[in-house]
């Protein structure tokens, strides 16, 4: 058995590095979980497998362990891209939509949902919690709904963005901001759908 | 300077570019101007706010127990 200079085998460093690989990822679970969730509809588990796979190969190559939070996570966006890739079934939508200048703001001032309000947003942004927020956000294209999850939910900045997802900079500022108005528009006819806003206006 | 003013959809449709500060120095101040007169961007500028802290606060959703147990029996069996 080959010897280590310090006193400890190969089988003993293996041994130490696997328990601090599953301590580290024990502990990033929920986060993970909680990622995977908000970017894919299905396989939110598969994906956070895979993730543990990948990252447990490549554990020596993390640096700073008080990273191997964002690490992990951007493991499981480059996943989640090359899933995307190969399924190719989110394409980019090119020219000027007419989502791209609808605005929630304006609709909420306009159809008045809750006649009575003195707070407007506040209420029908209220009527939204976890499961809700998911559900619109599963609405948007995957193209769309990664930046928006990654930047405005993660925190990331744009330019990590664009390196997790191998695009320009460019593509991420410009889907972002269909993603955002996107999102407007499926949170309006969402809260339509689901009766939100009848509920909204009955508390 | 009337070269200065734009109108609404061009404020709006920048504002959240502006609250990252990811806008030029000269469309920063563009929407400024615009801001200044138009009551309604501002209402939109403070919803573009609320949306943005919303976003960020979002409740990140919990975990199943089971779903939990399994990844950590998974992550023991590696």
């Amino acid at each position: 058995m080959e010897v280590r200079p310090g006193g400890m085998s190969e089988h003993a460093l293996q041994d130490r590095t696997k328990e601090a690989f599953q301590q580290l990822a024990v502990a990033e679970l929920p986060a993970l979980y909680s990622l995977a969730r908000r970017l894919v509809r299905d396989g939110a588990e598969d994906l956070v497998q895979e993730t543990l796979l990948r990252g447990y190969r490549s554990f020596t190559t993390l640096k700073d362990q008080d990273a191997a939070g964002p690490w992990l996570k951007s493991i499981l966006v480059n996943l989640f891209r090359d899933d995307l890739r190969k399924r190719a079934r989110s394409v980019e939508e090119f020219g000027v939509d007419k989502v791209d200048d609808f605005s929630l703001y304006r609709t909420l001032i306009t159809e008045d949902p809750f006649p009575y309000s003195d707070t407007l947003h506040d209420d029908f942004l209220g009527t939204f919690g976890t499961h809700e927020v998911r559900e619109v956000l599963l609405r948007l294209p995957e193209i769309y709904r990664a930046p928006l999850v990654l930047h405005y939910m993660e925190g990331w900045a744009t330019k990590e963005i664009a390196r997790m997802l191998d695009v320009p900079l460019g593509t991420v500022l410009a889907r972002l901001h269909r993603a955002r108005k996107r999102f407007e528009s499926e949170m309006w006819a969402y809260a339509n759908d689901a009766g939100l806003l009848a509920k909204g206006a009955a508390r | 300077m009337t070269g200065n003013i734009i109108p609404c959809f061009e404020a709006v449709r920048q504002l959240w570019e502006y609250l990252d500060n990811a806008i030029s120095p000269e469309d920063q101040q563009k929407v400024e101007k615009h801001l200044a007169f138009c009551r309604t961007c501002c209402g939109e500028l403070e919803f573009a706010k609320e949306l943005r802290s919303f976003l960020a606060s979002g409740s990140a959703e919990e975990i199943p127990a089971h779903v939990k147990d399994r990844l950590e029996r998974f992550v023991e069996g590696l």
